[in-house]
């Protein structure tokens, strides 16, 4: 962080608000950690009425978490992920990612985004859909496909580069738009129910595969699933949410080893950690009826 | 399997239909042309039987209707028996009106792309341009052709350029619309992606908005060569131009020479649905280059 010196112009009253506001974001925590959400509020106006989807947030992902939101469906986790991708503008409360607003960080192109469905352009092959944020960002050829061959692997679809995404099954094209998120070096990947479409053991394999990928690149990942074993196999904090009005009941730090295999779901620490997210799940909807 | 489908699924129907044409239309000069035959005996004092009649009823100089293979005997003669630079060759003739139908036709294709383009990328033109673009289709062609024509003669424009115009003024229109259409097709999420890469606006339209686009462009691009042509002839007809079908069609108009009307209306049918061909093949192969299902 670039420390400027702060000017007093008491006549100026708005410059000097946003400046103390940076000031305070400097010396809290929120300058260091990836995700800073403070009161954060997001409420949609839509032609039914306000519909709030987020209300007073507060959470903080520091660097290398691997973050699961859970919660019933409605609650706003895409919402939340939409949030930090500035793909939303919070209608209250603050947020920063890497210290800075979303837009910022936006623009610093920090993180990837995997979204709930594949969104491949049907008119490029798989590698060519990999290749789609390297172009823009400005690889050079031979960095591209190297990047491609690299991610490709990554998720187990080497030999699939040249097919379009109508020949693939719908898990290998969610797997080609993990693949894409990758391609390029953001810290921060956001993902939505990537693997809600697949079936068990290619989720399996995908989770090791994940957990292996983020152990070597020490990314954080903020993550959505509705299944509280993959939250809690992937997950050093897992955030449960509760619908309507859109809140987080509880977040739960984990602590399982980060190094996992898959057998440590049948130990009793892990089944333990379970039992405390179906919890809050419940309790979530209680609050609602 | 492959050809006996293809004889099955296309050559019968069309066939079936194109024998009922002719068929009905054999009916037709009958009826239409026998009045003629009936007055002419008449006149020289004569009975003349039904079975009399249909002969020559097919065998008139200026008919009412033509007959089916006067026409075709027209357009032989004036196609593979005149050379291709006399005046009297159909081809010269569709070729000078063709010339134009391309010009106008490439020219209406990038004025409604770039009309297009502005449309979906500023609000601005939206709400202003759009309501101008219908408008200008709300007024008949054949109104505004013969002001189009003379203006530009008086500024001295003549020949091609201001029946391309013409062309341009109809052809643009559905590609407009459709190039709207196609802009605003990609889906929301599409657009989010390009949207957490920070792409700029022009990586955003080349690489998301312009393939989206494809198949909307060649659907109007079908409609605007179609009505190019359209265009383009009925900008030969104010000015008694001296070439092109649309002189074709004056000429034998004023003459009575109704074989020379059907040969030149059969030749403008033939050249549009050339034209709309062409056009669906460039469609079917950037389609496949794209990547489309087979
Ligand atoms: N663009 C929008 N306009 C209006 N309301 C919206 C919009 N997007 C989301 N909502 C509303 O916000 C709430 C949260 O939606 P969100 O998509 O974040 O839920 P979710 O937790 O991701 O659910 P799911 O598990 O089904 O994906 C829902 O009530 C939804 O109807
Ligand atoms: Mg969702």
């Amino acid at each position: 962080m670039t420390t400027k010196p702060i000017a007093m112009h008491p006549t100026d009253m708005q410059s000097l608000s946003e400046r103390s506001i940076e000031s305070t974001e400097m010396k809290s925590p929120a300058a260091s950690s990836v995700v800073c959400a403070t009161n954060l509020g997001l409420t949609f106006e839509t032609t039914d009425g306000p519909v709030t989807a987020l209300s007073d947030v507060n959470l903080t992902v520091e660097k290398g978490d691997f973050v699961s939101f859970i919660g019933p469906s409605g609650c706003g986790k895409t919402t939340f992920l939409r949030v930090i991708a500035d793909l939303e503008k919070p209608t209250s409360g603050t947020i920063t990612v890497n210290g800075m607003t979303p837009e910022q960080a936006r623009h610093k192109r920090a993180y990837g985004y995997v979204f709930q469905a594949a969104a491949l352009y049907p008119w490029r092959t798989i590698e060519k859909n990999i290749a789609l944020p390297l172009e823009i960002m400005g690889y050079s050829a031979a960095e591209q496909k190297e990047r491609v061959a690299r991610t490709l692997d990554l998720v187990s679809l080497t030999g699939f580069g040249k097919k379009y995404p109508w020949q693939l099954s719908g898990g290998m094209q969610q797997r080609a738009s993990i693949a894409r998120a990758l391609a390029f070096d953001a810290d921060l990947l956001l993902m939505d129910e990537p693997f809600g479409a697949l079936d068990e053991i290619v989720r399996d394999h995908l989770n090791e595969a994940l957990l292996k990928l983020w152990a070597q690149t020490n990314k954080t990942i903020c993550f959505v699933t509705h299944s509280i074993p993959e939250a809690v196999y992937l997950s050093t904090k897992i955030v449960v949410m509760s619908p309507r009005p859109g809140r987080v009941t509880d977040v739960i730090e984990s602590t399982l080893p980060r190094e996992r295999p898959l057998d440590i779901r049948e130990t009793p620490e892990f089944l333990e950690i379970a039992h405390r997210v179906r919890e809050g799940l419940r309790a979530g909807h209680s609050y609602d009826v | 399997m492959e050809r006996e489908s293809f004889l099955r699924d296309r050559l019968i129907p069309i066939g079936t239909v194109i024998v009922a044409i002719v068929a009905i239309w054999y009916v037709a000069v009958i009826f239409l042309n026998a009045p003629f035959e009936r007055d002419t005996a008449a006149r020289n004092g004569e009975t003349i039987t039904f079975a009399e009649i249909v002969p020559k009823t097919m065998a008139q100089e200026r008919p009412v209707l033509p007959a089916p293979h006067q026409v075709a005997a027209e357009l032989w003669d004036t196609t593979v028996n005149k050379a291709v630079t006399s005046k009297r060759s159909l081809v010269y003739h569709a070729w000078v009106t063709l010339s134009a139908t391309l010009l106008g036709f490439a020219m209406g294709t990038v004025l409604g792309i770039l009309l297009a383009i502005g449309i979906v990328h500023n609000r601005a033109m939206d709400r202003s341009l759009m309501p101008w673009v219908i408008a200008s289709q709300t007024i008949p062609i054949l109104a505004i052709a013969p002001m189009i024509i003379v203006v530009l003669n008086a500024i001295g424009l003549s020949g091609l350029l201001p029946k391309a115009l013409i062309s341009t003024y109809l052809s643009f229109f559905p590609v407009v619309v459709g190039m709207v259409k196609g802009l605003r097709s990609p889906e929301q999420i599409q657009l989010d992606l390009m949207h957490t890469y920070n792409a700029s606006s022009a990586q955003t339209f080349w690489k998301l908005r312009w393939p989206s686009s494809m198949p909307y462009l060649f659907t109007s691009l079908k409609v605007a060569v179609a009505i190019s042509l359209v265009g383009a002839i009925v900008g030969e007809l104010p000015t008694g131009a001296v070439a092109g079908l649309g002189a074709r069609l004056l000429a034998g108009s004023y003459y009575g020479q109704t074989v020379q009307i059907w040969a030149a209306l059969f030749m403008a049918a033939g050249v549009a649905a050339l034209l709309v061909v062409i056009v669906g093949l460039a469609h079917s192969a950037v389609l496949r280059r794209m990547g489309a299902r087979a």
